[in-house]
């Protein structure tokens, strides 16, 4: 299990009247949830659904309007922007949906791996390339590409590099944004099945967000649906897509193509 | 027009007065980027613009400058800004170290040590050590407050996984009395080490880039490494053809179409002083005392 001190009947993440305005246009509005520790919450809805601005808000990318958010009881929303960065580099990890807004695409895949790891202050160089060939061994990506920049990668493997560069420093929370987007179908399954195995191994609490209902119900342990801003329906991933309530769940539920 | 046109050394005093204030508020945060109106100056930016302001703030009438260009007296850079200020500020001027107040320099801190009481100015360039890194100001002024420098040792580390050593061989990052990682303007990175506890006060002046920067005498300075790949303050391995010095920094230069070569001194008023002490070397002419 986790190597860290997470209390377990203490929720590690609690998000309590959550508000994003674009102006006029509401972004999301009074989202409330708890995330336990171990816990995968995904977030379904359409496109414009307020999903990316929610998360964006979560991870502070962009600063929120209203509300609260308590990371293991302190305030991310008030607190001073380099305590905020810390906990960004150190206790939480972002996917982005593109790796090449996570990447850095003119460095090579170790350079990458190893950049949070110097930048909490790692200062042995073999160690760090240590590090960094056992993370391309977990996210199965060949030893020998270690020197290789992400350009010379395929999507596929662009991506597993972008999770194994956020889960060095082992985080407890994980944010994650479309991580299957643009991939095909079998690539997809193979991330996905790598990304389960990592989280049940290293205790991760994920917030996903996806527009992939099959993502959701491989991933998630809780779903939370939302429509034009609002959280609509939340519940076991299970149950949300067995027996939907909402109308929209319901029509969304429908829409997905049985092969 | 006539020399007499000019106000002393070039600049108008207030605009000297606004130089005097960003280069106190960088001697006062060492290592910090301070902004200042750069001036245009009548040279172009390359060239020394940003040192040439900082020298100018600088000058008193009772001042001797030196100016020296990769280590040379006599090249074309130090020449022009010598007789810049010679005709703007009627200073006297020389090329010992050691006799000089005021030291311009572009990448090169001389042999000599420096004394306290001298004031050595840089000419930068890109005075952001982050720069190539990352591209964006706004990103790289926040990173600066906030002290996360980590992007700095991917460099490096990119240059071990490349080169095997940390291959960077200039304008090599350094880190100021524990906070700010500072570029030092293109020196070599031998001259590195006599960049912190100098006795000197340190200016750097970037002109296109609008920023001074400054170490204040016996400032902490240390070049960035890893534990198994420490800073090594390299140089060609010979000594000087002309003067013999096994400890000065050291130009190649190639002397023939079949590949012939010799190495000099880079900091040619060293050069000079030692051959007139009677130190030879390898190339010096036939019956110079030996």
């Amino acid at each position: 299990m986790t190597m860290h001190d997470v209390s377990l009947d203490q929720p590690l993440f609690r998000v309590d009247g959550l508000t994003k305005r674009y102006g006029q246009r509401i972004g999301c509005a009074d989202v409330i949830f708890d995330l336990w520790p171990g816990e995968v919450l995904g977030i379904v809805g359409e496109s414009g659904s307020g999903k990316s601005t929610l998360l964006g808000c979560l991870a502070g990318h962009m600063q929120a309007d209203e509300g609260k958010i308590l990371y293991r009881g302190r305030n991310t929303l008030t607190m001073p922007e380099p305590e905020r960065r810390v906990l960004s580099r150190t206790e939480w990890a972002f996917v982005h949906q593109n790796p090449r807004d996570g990447l850095r695409m003119g460095v090579s895949a170790g350079g990458n791996v190893g950049e949070r790891l110097m930048a909490i202050g790692a200062r042995n160089y073999g160690e760090i390339r240590e590090t960094a060939t056992d993370w391309l061994g977990r996210v199965e990506i060949a030893g020998e590409r270690i020197d290789d920049r992400p350009r010379q990668f395929s999507g596929g493997m662009q991506q597993r590099l972008q999770i194994a560069r956020n889960l060095v420093t082992s985080p407890r929370l994980v944010f994650m944004d479309e991580p299957t987007g643009g991939l095909d179908v079998s690539v997809q399954a193979r991330l996905l099945d790598l990304l389960r195995g990592l989280v049940r191994d290293m205790g991760l609490s994920v917030i996903i967000v996806t527009h992939d209902l099959a993502v959701a119900r491989l991933l998630a342990d809780r779903l939370m649906v939302m429509k034009d801003g609002h959280v609509i329906e939340q519940g076991l991933t299970d149950q949300v897509l067995d027996d939907p309530q909402a109308a929209y769940t319901q029509l969304l539920v429908s829409s997905v193509l049985q092969v | 027009m006539t020399d007499q046109a000019y106000n002393f050394a070039y600049l108008d005093e207030a605009t000297k007065r606004m130089i005097r204030r960003a280069l106190l508020k960088g001697l006062a945060i060492p290592g910090y980027q301070v902004p200042f109106a750069s001036r245009e100056m009548p040279m172009p930016y390359g060239w020394g613009t940003g040192g040439v302001q900082v020298t100018a703030a600088c000058l008193t009438p009772d001042d001797t400058l030196k100016v020296i260009d990769q280590g040379a007296d006599d090249t074309t850079n130090a020449v022009s800004i010598r007789k810049f200020f010679e005709r703007t500020a009627q200073v006297q001027t020389s090329e010992t170290t050691a006799k000089a107040t005021v030291i311009q320099t572009r990448h090169r801190i001389p042999e000599v040590a420096l004394t306290e009481g001298q004031i050595l100015v840089y000419q930068v360039p890109i005075p952001e050590p982050l720069r190539f890194l990352e591209p964006r100001e706004s990103e790289t002024r926040r990173m600066h407050a906030l002290e996360e420098y980590g992007l700095m040792h991917v460099k490096l580390y990119e240059d071990i996984a490349r080169h095997g050593a940390i291959a960077t061989s200039y304008a090599y990052p350094v880190k100021v009395e524990g906070r700010y990682v500072m570029d030092p303007s293109p020196i070599p990175k031998f001259d590195n080490p006599k960049l912190g506890s100098n006795a000197a006060i340190q200016l750097f002046g970037a002109g296109r880039e609008q920023r001074i920067y400054a170490l204040p005498p016996y400032t902490d300075v240390v070049s960035l490494d890893f534990e198994d790949h420490p800073f090594d303050p390299s140089k060609a391995d010979h000594a000087c053809d002309l003067c013999g010095s096994e400890v000065s920094y050291l130009d190649e230069l190639i002397t023939d179409d079949k590949g012939s070569r010799m190495f000099v001194c880079s900091d040619t008023s060293y050069c000079t002083a030692r051959q007139d002490e009677g130190h030879t070397g390898r190339l010096s002419p036939e019956g110079v005392a030996a």
